[in-house]
């Protein structure tokens, strides 16, 4: 009796500690919010924006809602991270691998890239590349076309756009061969586990991933051509380039930044995940007559895998939290949009902020809970 | 097939050895008087091809006198290290050649075409860096806009907080029992007191002085009592200043601050390095122990206190800083009584010490819990309370664990200290920001990013080859 007593006192002091700091804030919140006249609630997300923002993925202007401009910046802020996520991605597993490569040269020119890339802020080379970097490019009329196709310059790089026809059609036919490939895959396996026949699954999934498309290239009635960006005049000394699809220096430079600096997380991660794999590991699958690429592909891989995947999904998330450094730079982000422009607008400072934290919040602790499930799915499991 | 007609061995060693080398050095030749003297010796070749040769050369070369085991010690070496196979002798020239092909441009950026002398825009005239920019602007880069006439201070403080600061270098064996305390508590009382009456000059808020002189006093006390628990540190601060404030200087405020013949500087004014120093030190002294305290938290057997601190850490781990800084610019006001001001130096200080300490937590928690259990069971059976099981046998073998990952928090706080322009405070990034769109000094950008790059690499990089070397230091075989 008495030890539980002495468990519970400070439990319910640190609780009515927490409860008293929460009440003091929302008693001062309410009385603020009286003073000013403002009431507390989520009605202005429906009211209509009246601002304009430059990029945005979906149809938008100023007679759309809050709301709306809510997911411009969301969907701003998933392009500028899927982008980077995979940038960073083939560049950090290449850096990573270089550093474990015998060439002395090699070894330390990946050695540099990361002690030099990921000791510099991250906003500082957001800076450099949008502001330096960016800024050297030439103007718009000067521009020398990239394989004759695109240009890249102070406003802009201009790549061709690609007008479909029946899209549809061409998505289901990668669709279904995604699917073939699944089943196929289990198939092979099964194969392998009852028969012990090895299937080259492969080379079948590369021949559907090209054939099933061509099919219907040649018999979906799908068709793709291309927009060539065209130099246009506006005034005197002001050219622009028309047709063809515009990605913004904003875009570029945060991708860039972001990138070369989560590329040397990555690359750690990935070094650190091919050493923690012993070498008896190795012996033992190449004695056992396996061949080299087996080696890799069924011993060395899935335990480097189990190693680099948690701290790897880390620094994904911490890109996605990064990128939110876009309203240094005026990309529109979801900060910039939304808990700059639409605060700015609307004053309402307790809501809009606690739906950006909540966003970003509810992507971590989802991808969060997500590597814990995988984590434990993939955990040795130990007799 | 080739292998049948050019198989370098050891026998004809000499032949391949010399035409080898005489077919490298021609391709590193060719590169270099090409980057360095704008000369093509092979132009009269298709441009193709003539760009190529070296590349091809080089191979060539590479693949006549990969010998193995030739007995020639130094051939051996590079063999061994960068042209094991063909693919890595490709890659070798590759880099060889970026290296040779972007060495005069950068040189001459830097250096050579580089203008140092003048002190107006018109001085840089040359195509490389214009460092004059950064001579002329050097005080805003470092001080902010902190008062020409007033930067003494600034540099007193750094100056003599550093010479405390390595005290714990030359104590002898007498004094070593005492530097924890003094590290703990007295060094960044002395740091506050310096920044708060040297730098600033200005009046403390009233209730924190009292607020402050309780706390150094109980956590001082706490040091010298054998048997110290939780409680103590919530109860005997705030008794503290109850009577502080009400008992013994019920009629006085305590004034601290306005030292005689210091004019007030405003933090608004603060800025460049100096503050970047002043922030990434005081977020590194409150982040820790909060750290620590939700650590210890998180691991804790009350189920409200472990799911307080669960909750705490996951919501500060969850968002960007930024959205903190924003909160605490635009929506920490609204939740303070309407006269109650707090200083927005203090205010981001407060934000990224809370934020960081979550990530703290997490790399405590991963030290905790590569303890083995044996330690824990050792202490107690000793009969030592929690505290004292903590402190003296735990913590002292956890954070020995996690001084890598400490240091990476710690790095990854200094090079977030430039977002706090968010608040409006302008350290050494948001200077450089602000200096380039001043309209004589326009076209910079270049020089002031590099400069505040290099100046970052070196703090980030130093202080990452010290946690290497403390690492090192502390490590004990287990």
């Amino acid at each position: 009796m008495n030890s539980k007593i002495k468990k519970l006192i400070p439990q319910l002091l640190t609780l009515a500690f927490v409860a008293l700091i929460f009440g003091f804030f929302s008693y001062n919140a309410q009385l603020n919010m009286e003073n000013r006249g403002i009431t507390f609630g989520y009605g202005f997300l429906s009211q209509e924006s009246s601002f304009d923002v430059q990029f945005s993925l979906i149809e938008y202007d100023g007679s759309h809602t809050y709301f709306r401009a809510y997911l411009v910046g969301l969907l701003n802020t998933i392009l500028v991270s899927v982008i980077g996520i995979i940038i960073a991605t083939i560049l950090g597993v290449l850096i990573g691998i270089a550093r474990l490569s015998p060439n002395f040269l090699i070894n330390n020119f990946a050695a540099f890239y990361v002690e030099f890339f990921r000791n510099i802020p991250l906003l500082l080379q957001i800076f450099f590349w949008y502001f330096a970097a960016l800024r050297a490019l030439p103007l718009p009329e000067n521009a020398e076309a990239i394989f004759g196709v695109s240009y890249l310059t102070i406003k802009g790089f201009y790549v061709p756009a690609f007008i479909w026809e029946n899209f549809d059609i061409f998505f289901y036919s990668i669709v279904a061969a995604i699917i073939s490939i699944i089943v196929i895959r289990i198939y092979a396996k099964k194969l392998r586990d009852t028969e012990g026949k090895q299937l080259p699954v492969f080379y079948i999934s590369i021949g559907l991933l090209i054939i099933l498309p061509l099919i219907s290239f040649l018999f979906g009635g799908v068709n793709l051509s291309f927009q060539i960006p065209q130099l246009k005049q506006l005034a005197l000394t002001s050219f622009i380039y028309e047709g063809g699809v515009s990605i913004p220096p904003e875009l570029i430079a945060l991708t860039l930044a972001l990138s070369l600096y989560t590329a040397t997380f990555i690359a750690e991660c990935v070094r650190a995940g091919i050493q923690g794999v012993s070498k008896g590991q190795k012996e033992a699958a190449a004695s056992i007559g396996l061949t080299p690429n087996q080696v890799l592909k069924l011993v060395i891989m899935p335990q480097a895998l189990r190693i680099i995947i948690p701290p790897t999904t880390n620094q994904y998330l911490n890109l996605t939290k990064n990128s939110s450094l876009a309203a240094a730079i005026a990309y529109p982000d979801l900060v910039l949009v939304f808990a700059g422009t639409a605060l700015m607008q609307t004053g309402r400072a307790i809501e809009i902020v606690s739906i950006t934290m909540l966003t970003y919040l509810s992507l971590s602790v989802s991808i969060s809970i997500f590597m814990n499930w995988y984590n434990k799915k993939i955990a040795i499991k130990e007799k | 097939m080739i292998n049948k007609y050019i198989n370098p061995t050891k026998e004809n060693l000499n032949t391949y050895l010399t035409i080898g080398l005489i077919f490298i050095s021609y391709s590193i030749i060719d590169v270099f008087l090409n980057s360095f003297f704008k000369i093509n010796i092979t132009s009269f070749l298709p441009s193709l091809l003539s760009f190529l040769l070296p590349l091809i050369f080089g191979f060539i070369g590479l693949y006549l006198i990969r010998i193995e085991y030739s007995g020639v010690k130094k051939l051996d070496i590079i063999n061994k290290n960068i042209n094991t196979n063909n693919f890595n002798a490709i890659l070798t020239l590759f880099i060889i050649f970026v290296i040779i092909k972007s060495l005069p441009p950068l040189l001459s950026w830097f250096i050579i075409d580089a203008n140092f002398a003048g002190d107006t825009k018109e001085a840089c005239t040359g195509t490389g860096a214009c460092w004059t920019y950064i001579k002329i602007w050097f005080r805003r880069f470092m001080y902010g806009m902190y008062p020409n006439a007033e930067q003494w201070r600034i540099n007193l403080s750094f100056i003599s907080l550093a010479a405390l600061g390595s005290v714990g270098f030359f104590a002898t064996d007498k004094f070593k029992k005492y530097l924890t305390l003094y590290y703990v508590v007295i060094y960044p009382v002395i740091a506050f007191l310096f920044i708060f009456f040297f730098i600033s000059g200005g009046r403390v808020f009233f209730d924190f002085s009292y607020g402050i002189i309780a706390a150094v006093i109980s956590v001082i006390i706490g040091f010298f009592i054998p048997k110290f628990k939780l409680y103590y540190f919530l109860i005997v601060p705030l008794t503290f200043y109850i009577l502080l404030k009400h008992v013994f200087f019920s009629d006085e405020l305590i004034e601290l601050g306005m030292m005689e013949g210091l004019n007030w500087v405003e933090t608004g004014a603060w800025g460049g390095l100096s503050l970047t120093f002043i922030i990434s030190f005081f977020c590194l002294i409150f982040c820790f122990p909060i750290g620590m305290a939700l650590a210890l938290g998180r691991r804790s057997d009350f189920p409200i206190i472990k799911y307080i601190c669960i909750g705490f850490i996951e919501f500060w781990r969850g968002v960007p800083l930024i959205t903190v800084l924003f909160m605490s610019s635009v929506m920490f006001p609204m939740f303070l009584p309407e006269d109650f001001f707090i200083d927005k130096l203090v205010r981001a200080v407060i934000a990224i010490s809370l934020f960081e300490a979550a990530y703290v937590a997490e790399v405590i928690r991963g030290g905790l819990q590569a303890l083995p259990r044996g330690q824990y069971d050792a202490a107690k059976s000793l009969g030592m309370g929690y505290w004292k099981m903590h402190i003296f046998v735990i913590l002292p073998q956890a954070l020995k664990l996690v001084i890598p990952g400490i240091a990476n928090t710690f790095l990854a706080l200094v090079k977030d200290t430039p977002l706090i322009f968010v608040v409006g405070l302008l350290e050494i990034v948001g200077m450089l920001n602000l200096a380039k769109t001043n309209p004589q000094w326009l076209g910079f950008a270049m020089e002031g990013y590099v400069f505040a790059a290099l100046i970052f690499w070196i703090i980030c990089y130093a202080m990452s080859k010290y946690s290497y070397n403390l690492e090192q230091k502390y490590k004990t075989e287990r």
